[in-house]
């Protein structure tokens, strides 16, 4: 049976690892390639990236950091973060990244995933989506949080499906930050409209939430600070869903 | 010395790490190594188009009975030919088909188990039940029992799947896993392969 995932998130800023509450108060954390090696030999089963840099000059910066992840991994991960074009996709995967997300340029121009697929294939390519309830339905956000888009995620996470996605990375904005849980609801529905693997983002604080994220149909639930602060290791929270009956993969 | 055939999509240097071995581009490259690890990502028709100038050297060096490890597509390669590109050629060197999961081929992604058929050298080490990482929307049917190192099954459309995923005849060895992106036990298998 296919294990459920646990993800850890990196931001990155000119290369470097950042920690900050939605994208204020960044502190320095360190060398991406040193805290990915770390992660993975705590057993998690797969990193994403996220590059904040917000010059598109500065690209080359990622790439290289790709490159040097990809050297030494032996797990897979994810880059994404400003993505806008197949050109930016292909230079990635070429310099190692296993796949690809996609999220405000997808938005802007809905085709793009489609020729995304087209060149790395469906299985590679992630596309995000940031979600925020506002009263009436869950609505799709951009520009790392601070665009609201007026459509709603539900009707946009089938969209992306049909375009060609291979998995959504579903963040909500109303849980992120708050180490309250995962957005149940909000996954629930989403889980119930696609058949492409959906990824739990946001709200991570206990390994209770990882559970109950699974629970309600995630094929991997990813978090950041929790991992960052060294409040729960990621073979402890393994542990306890194998307990529960969650199958994951842990390493002896 | 250990041969990774790069043929020019995605990074391998991760490979060439776990196995300490060097890149090899050529047909000069692949008569001078041991034993040889061929990497495939892509999709089948690209890789059979790459590899195309290389062939007769694949060949020779499988026919000289060096070892020779196919990943993943490189798996695929080994065989005739593939449903994913009907008209396209493999090696043709190992018994059996490549055929896709349901209709439309529906990728079997992330880490899933391993159950292990036949005791080997390039499992030692490797518990039963291991999980390795995936990505292919192709697998191998009809291979002989006898060369069936491992099996794995993929529930597709509610049918459950069990097909080959590491096998090995005479000095040719196959996984359908991507040992160099499934961690410990990823590592232990090529380093068994380096053994061998």
């Amino acid at each position: 049976m296919l294990a459920r995932r646990i993800i850890a998130a990196l931001d990155i800023k000119d290369g470097r690892v950042v920690k900050g509450v939605r994208f204020q108060n960044m502190r320095d954390a360190g060398d991406p390639v040193e805290l990915a090696v770390k992660y993975e030999e705590e057993g998690v089963d797969e990193i994403v990236f996220l590059d904040i840099t917000a010059s598109y000059e500065k690209r080359s910066i990622l790439i290289n950091v790709v490159k040097r992840v990809a050297d030494v991994l032996s797990i897979p991960f994810t880059v994404g973060g400003g993505i806008r074009s197949v050109e930016e996709v292909k230079a990635l995967i070429k310099r190692g990244a296993d796949k690809v997300f996609v999220n405000t340029a997808a938005v802007e121009n809905p085709e793009l995933i489609r020729e995304i697929a087209r060149v790395i294939g469906t299985a590679n390519l992630v596309v995000a989506i940031d979600a925020k309830h506002n009263g009436s339905y869950w609505e799709v956000h951009t520009h790392g949080g601070r665009m609201a888009r007026s459509i709603d995620a539900l009707q946009w996470a089938r969209r992306v499906q049909e375009l060609g996605a291979g998995e959504i990375l579903l963040t909500s904005m109303d849980t992120d930050g708050t180490k309250e849980g995962f957005d149940i609801p909000l996954l629930r529905e989403v889980v119930k409209r696609v058949d492409i693997p959906i990824i739990a983002s946001g709200g991570a604080g206990s390994p209770r939430h990882f559970y109950e994220a699974f629970k309600a149909g995630a094929s991997a639930a990813l978090a950041a600070s929790i991992f960052h602060r060294g409040e729960y290791r990621i073979d402890e929270i393994k542990k306890y869903l194998k307990r529960k009956g969650v199958p994951v993969r842990l390493e002896r | 010395m250990i041969g990774v055939l790069d043929l020019g999509i995605g990074n391998i240097e991760n490979v060439r790490r776990a196995v300490d071995g060097i890149i090899v581009k050529d047909s000069y490259g692949i008569e001078r190594t041991e034993k040889l690890i061929f990497p495939g990502v892509g999709n089948f028709g690209e890789i059979a188009e790459r590899v195309k100038e290389l062939k007769p050297s694949l060949l020779d060096f499988i026919g000289d009975g060096k070892p020779f490890l196919g990943i993943c597509l490189g798996l695929h390669y080994l065989f005739k030919g593939s449903e994913e590109q009907p008209e396209a050629r493999g090696l043709n060197v190992f018994p059996g088909k490549v055929v896709a999961f349901g209709k439309k081929g529906i990728p079997h992604i992330g880490w899933n188990q391993i159950f292990i058929r036949k005791e080997h050298p390039l499992l030692q080490g490797i518990e039963n039940g291991s999980y390795f990482y995936f990505v292919h929307s192709y697998y191998v049917k009809e291979v002989p029992d006898d060369y069936i190192l491992a099996e794995t099954e993929h529930l597709t459309e509610n049918i459950a799947t069990r097909f080959p995923s590491a096998v090995a005849m005479d000095s040719i060895y196959g996984v359908q896993f991507h040992p160099e992106k499934s961690g410990k036990v990823g590592l232990r298998l090529l380093k068994n392969f380096r053994r061998l």
